[in-house]
């Protein structure tokens, strides 16, 4: 497994946790020969001080039996949980550094069950792996030759044993990864529904569908549990089988045993001791079985972390990507660009051509899944066009270094999201920097300074997850100022003045439009385009206009349409 | 960790394992056959080797398919008691699960507005799998350890009874040092889950936002976050892990202790000719068995202490006050759609009042537009119409009924309600449209698509009405969300309608061709608007003009207007 790279840096401890296990398997072996002397040599030659120090050895053996095992314990957990830590932390980066797209298809609630419950899944397998993968095999293996120094002809049937119980452990693991792996993905679905009743939890409840919804839950819960017991089922399998070869054998020992004994061959003694090697390892296994199951689940669950692994981000940044524009080049530039988000669907965006330069004040309206959103989403690189090409400041977007393209555009996307913390928090994601004067300068071209210095602590009170403890219109101003606060040369806003009153909303557009930035404007309202420079009219994916909103008035049908429905019969602005 | 409350917490878990007591008894059952049955072939080898010795092949024989017999039971024993723990450890965990979905879905909305989802969904996930993975190794292990001990015991008695109390007064010792290290990993454990909580919350948030989170270029910033509460968890995890596993090899430790002191009061004892060398070899060798279950036994007690910590964690969550219970309130059934407000006073924290002694009375079939400044209190008033939030004080009555009279589920379903906020369901839009209407037909839904001017849209879906949307991204705009959740209700028959910004993101003109539809649907019936579109507002029969959470004027627009106050200012300044 790929994954297994992220023991780098602990390969010290996970070396030391089996080597340490073994040593206390190997003083376990001390303690019967402690003890045989103890009895032959003190007892049977009266000797007291020679039984009083074999106790003492006994306890000696205990003391360094007890200190091996303990260090041993905190090198596999210290692995086990460096492991995890380092592998969680690569596979958040690792899922960062996805595409939307690329996000969009595996879906985020098994993202969220993959960095958890997979993760810890993991974890508890390499920890009991360095527990006992020496351990066992040791006195496996220690035992048989044990028996081959008793009697070599009988000691056969170790070898067959042995090889016997490799198969039965590679079958049961081979049936049961895959189980796992089912299991997990049904727990997927726990999650999901869980996360989905709790963020629709006002449609769900309005339209009172809680009893369909437990219903369907209770259908993922039973499929689910039917999981666990059919994997449960052949993992149970296990110990039984395991039991039942080791107890063969030892009616193969005591019956091949016996034969030999009738031919003089071997004495009652050497039976005796065969049978107990083979108990050894019975034993052992009982113990080795147990990390079966966990190393199994573990196999599962790091196949379906790898699998998260293998994605490979469908953008990346090109060698010695531009990390600067061209000066004197235009803002931005679209050329013959299409976009097809699904596959087999229609385009959402075809045959796009413009040109932005510096510091223009651009509208964009359309109807409703007319393109806009795909229009913008282009510019940062959100998604990379189907065909065509989209240039920001003289140079291909893929041809930029991403961090470097989105450090120049500001975006207040359409669906506001805030992060828990601070305002002052949310405000820093535009600029880390950012101290009380910018987010005050912010905030107030956003309209948001007098709310935000109502509530306790002003810049340092709460915002909860989502901006969930503010209102519509209160959270699309702080992103708006979190947007300004970025200070980027370019600034979209896509349709961002929806929860917004019209006097805040054109008090707003016009601090927004009196710098020299390049502006994007997504809005419904024709009143807003007014004061472009440009518009640009979409429909059905397609720019239908690009002028001044008196020439478009008398070319572009669309936008007259537009603009007839909002300043029509009564002359009303709405 | 308080003693009364674990105890409580452990109890309750008990509760959950009581309706599958009959699988516990035969659990109990099939473990204690497959044990007898484990400890007799050790005493059957003996005898066939004794045959052996003898050269009673007949008797040898014997022995040897006892073997065969005692080994194939065991086994099947112990095949039917892992069956068992299965089934009742994955039962429980269903059951808690279902428990806790159950809850999610009666719990007051301000719990889910105010707690990390996350966190949440990490007591549903995460842990109740730490129960069920603790309990499945209490009861194989447990019960198993148990009746070997009790075993061993019947056996060292028939040799010695003085030695086996000995032995029984002095091992408990490990289990009091298994307790001891226990009762210090609890906390550990108990913070473990917490701060795995603390994750999934980021990792929700995160993953989920994760287009600002590029826009802005917080990849590195985030990374930091995640890494710091990793960190922090991969430290009380290793503590965790560590502590809980110095269970095995102290209690070992201790019985090694034992063992020696057997040995040496043994080996004197056979000094001195009080016992022979024999006799001290079987105490010895039972010794040794009788502490093995031992050691077993407390590497479950740690594990359980995992399992309980998540317990109290899953138990706090069903803790929560529910919604009120209303089992025994009528069903509202119908509603002309006279609504009333009486008194009403809100807030969502008790020291910043928001709407204080609201009283007003609507009509059948009046539109009402709400209008003010954001944070004004518009969207609260319709988490009050929806029963999400209940008054502090007052009332809210349909046809003059207290609404807080009849089941919270049937005042809804009065309502056809359409957020500013849209929410799409996992599944096919024919599925996400027909939720206010699960029967109804293709037709049906394929009509209100169309009333809404999204049928276009979804023809150009590779499956139509059978495409698979959800709540994250996909291409479906944010208008086109708005006409879904429309045509919700378009599908529907409320008798109320709240519309809080159903239509700020659908363009004016597909607003005018939807207008007819949305005439007739709320012709007759009373309906709540939120909009900033001032043709809505200008055609309501009653505006609501809201500041700082109260109505500060009401009237219609020319009444307002002449008034020249709030809703006048308002109204001039979007020509400014």
């Amino acid at each position: 497994m790929r994954i297994l790279s992220f023991i780098k840096g602990y390969r010290r401890d996970a070396f030391l946790a089996p080597l340490f296990k073994l040593s206390e398997a190997v003083l376990e072996l001390f303690v019967p020969i402690a003890v045989a002397s103890l009895i032959d040599t003190g007892i049977a030659g009266n000797n007291l001080g020679y039984i009083v120090r074999m106790a003492l050895l006994l306890v000696l053996l205990g003391v360094v039996g007890l200190a091996v095992s303990v260090t041993a314990q905190f090198f596999a957990a210290r692995a086990a949980t460096g492991f995890a830590e380092k592998m969680k932390s690569a596979l958040y980066a690792h899922i960062s550094s996805l595409s939307e797209l690329d996000r969009d298809k595996i879906g985020t609630n098994t993202l969220i069950t993959r960095l958890t419950s997979d993760s810890t899944l993991v974890q508890n397998g390499i920890n009991m792996f360095l527990r006992l993968f020496l351990r066992s095999p040791f006195v496996v293996v220690g035992a048989a030759i044990a028996a081959f120094t008793v009697d070599a002809h009988l000691s056969i049937i170790f070898v067959i044993v042995i090889p016997l119980l490799s198969v039965i452990v590679a079958l049961i693991m081979s049936f049961t990864i895959p189980m796992y792996r089912k299991v997990q993905n049904s727990l997927d679905n726990i999650l999901s529904r869980t996360r989905e009743n709790l963020s629709g939890v006002r449609v769900l409840r309005a339209f009172g569908k809680e009893e369909d919804e437990k219903n369907a839950f209770e259908g993922d819960l039973a499929s689910l549990n039917d999981l666990q017991n059919s994997s449960g089922r052949i993992s149970a399998l296990l110990n039984p089988l395991t039991y039942v070869v080791i107890n063969l054998a030892v009616i193969a020992i005591i019956y091949g045993g016996r034969a030999r004994y009738e031919a003089s061959l071997i004495e009652i003694g050497a039976i005796v001791a065969l049978v107990n090697y083979m108990n050894q390892i019975l034993v052992e296994l009982v113990k080795f079985a147990n990390l079966i199951v966990t190393m199994t689940r573990a196999i599962a669950s790091g196949r379906r972390i790898e699998a998260v692994f293998a994605i490979k981000p469908s953008m990346t940044d090109k060698e010695n990507a531009a990390e600067e524009g061209i000066d004197g080049s235009d803002a931005i530039s679209f050329s013959s660009v299409s976009l097809t988000y699904r596959e087999g669907g229609e385009p959402s965006l075809s045959d796009i051509s413009f040109t932005i330069r510096k510091g223009e004040k651009i509208g964009i309206i359309g109807g409703t899944g007319s393109g806009k959103t795909s229009l913008i989403n282009l510019i940062p690189r959100f998604y990379d066009a189907t065909d065509g090409s989209v240039s920001v400041f003289g140079i291909d977007v893929r041809d930029w270094k991403r961090s470097a393209l989105r450090s120049r555009i500001a975006v207040v996307p359409q669906k506001t999201r805030l992060f828990s913390g601070t305002v002052r928090s949310n405000m820093q994601w535009g600029d880390q920097r950012a101290g009380d004067d910018e987010i005050r300068k912010a905030l107030e071209d956003a309209d948001a300074l007098s709310f935000v210095m109502d509530k306790d602590g002003a810049f340092d009170s709460t915002v909860s997850a989502g901006g969930k403890n503010l209102s519509g219109g209160q959270r699309q101003r702080l992103a708006i100022a979190r947007a300004l606060v970025k200070d980027a040369p370019i600034l979209i806003l896509d349709d961002s003045f929806s929860a917004l009153d019209f006097k805040t909303e054109s008090k707003v557009r016009h601090a927004v439009l009196s710098t020299d930035k390049t502006v994007l404007l997504v809005s419904q309202r024709t009143g807003a385009m007014m004061s472009m420079d440009r518009v640009i009219v979409m429909d059905k994916g397609r720019v239908v206009g690009i002028g001044r909103h008196e020439e478009l008035l008398s070319s572009c049908p669309i936008y007259r349409e537009i603009y007839t429905s909002q300043y029509g019969g009564d002359n009303e602005n709405s | 960790m308080k003693t009364a409350e674990y105890a409580k917490t452990l109890r309750r878990m008990l509760s959950y394992i009581r309706p599958y007591r009959f699988s516990l008894i035969l659990s109990i059952l099939t473990a204690l056959a497959s044990v007898l049955a484990m400890l007799i072939f050790p005493l059957l080898t003996g005898r066939a080797v004794d045959a052996i010795g003898s050269g009673d092949l007949s008797e040898f024989l014997r022995y040897v398919a006892l073997m065969a017999i005692s080994a194939s039971l065991t086994a099947i024993f112990q095949f039917v008691q892992g069956l068992f723990n299965n089934r009742m450890a994955f039962s429980i965990s269903r059951d808690m699960r279902k428990d806790l979905f159950h809850k999610i879905n009666r719990i007051p909305l301000s719990y889910i507005d105010s707690h990390p989802h996350g966190d949440i969904i990490s007591r549903m996930v995460n842990d109740v799998d730490q129960v069920s993975d603790g309990l499945l190794m209490g009861f194989t292990q447990l019960f198993t350890g148990v009746i070997t001990i009790l075993g061993t015991l019947v056996c060292m008695l028939s040799v010695s009874w003085i030695v086996t109390l000995v032995v029984v007064l002095v091992t408990p010792v490990s289990l009091f040092t298994a307790s001891f290290i226990a009762k210090r990993t609890y906390n550990l454990f108990y913070r473990q889950s917490e701060v795995k909580g603390e994750q999934t919350s980021l990792i929700d948030e995160m993953v989920s936002g994760a287009s600002v989170v590029s826009a802005y270029s917080m990849e590195e910033e985030n990374q930091k976050r995640f890494d710091k509460i990793n960190h922090s968890f991969a430290k009380v995890s290793l503590s965790a892990v560590f502590y809980s596993s110095l269970t095995n090899p102290v209690t070992r430790f201790v019985n090694s202790l034992v063992y020696m002191g057997v040995a040496l009061s043994g080996g004197l004892s056979a000094v001195y000719g009080l016992m022979s060398i024999g006799g001290l070899s079987s105490i010895l060798t039972y010794a040794s068995q009788y502490t093995k279950p031992f050691n077993e036994i407390s590497g479950v007690v740690t594990e359980l202490q995992n399992a309980i910590a998540s317990a109290s964690r899953i138990f706090a969550l069903l803790d929560e006050t529910e919604e009120k219970d209303e089992s025994a309130l009528p069903v509202l059934s119908s509603a002309d759609g006279n609504v009333g407000f009486h008194s009403v006073s809100f807030s969502y924290r008790k020291d910043r009042p928001l709407i204080e002694d609201l009283s007003l009375e609507t009509r059948k079939g009046m539109r009402i537009a709400i209008v003010g400044p954001t944070g004004c209190g518009k969207t609260t008033l319709i988490n009050l119409l929806m029963r999400f939030y209940e008054p502090d004080s007052g009332y809210i009555s349909i046809d003059g009924k207290d609404i807080a009279s009849f089941k919270r589920t049937s005042v809804r379903k009065r309502y056809g309600m359409v957020l500013q906020d849209t929410w799409i369901k996992k599944g096919t839009v024919r599925e996400n449209i027909s939720l206010s209407k699960p029967d109804a037909t293709l037709s049906e839904v394929k009509r209100a698509a169309e009333l809404c001017h999204i049928d276009n849209f979804i023809a150009s879906l590779p499956l139509g009405y059978d495409e698979m949307i959800s709540d994250e991204g996909d291409g479906i705009s944010e208008g086109q969300r708005q006409l879904i959740s429309i045509a919700r209700i378009m599908l529907s028959d409320p008798d109320i309608l709240i519309l809080d910004e159903a239509t700020s993101s659908i363009d004016t003109r597909t607003e005018l061709l939807i207008q007819d539809a949305f005439a007739r649907l709320m012709e007759g019936r009373t309906s709540f608007i939120v909009a900033h579109r001032l043709s809505t507002i200008k055609n309501a029969d009653l505006i609501l003009v809201m500041k700082d959470g109260s109505v500060i004027e009401s009237g219609n627009h020319g009444s307002l207007i002449e008034k020249h106050g709030f809703y006048y200012e308002l109204y001039n300044s979007q020509f400014a």
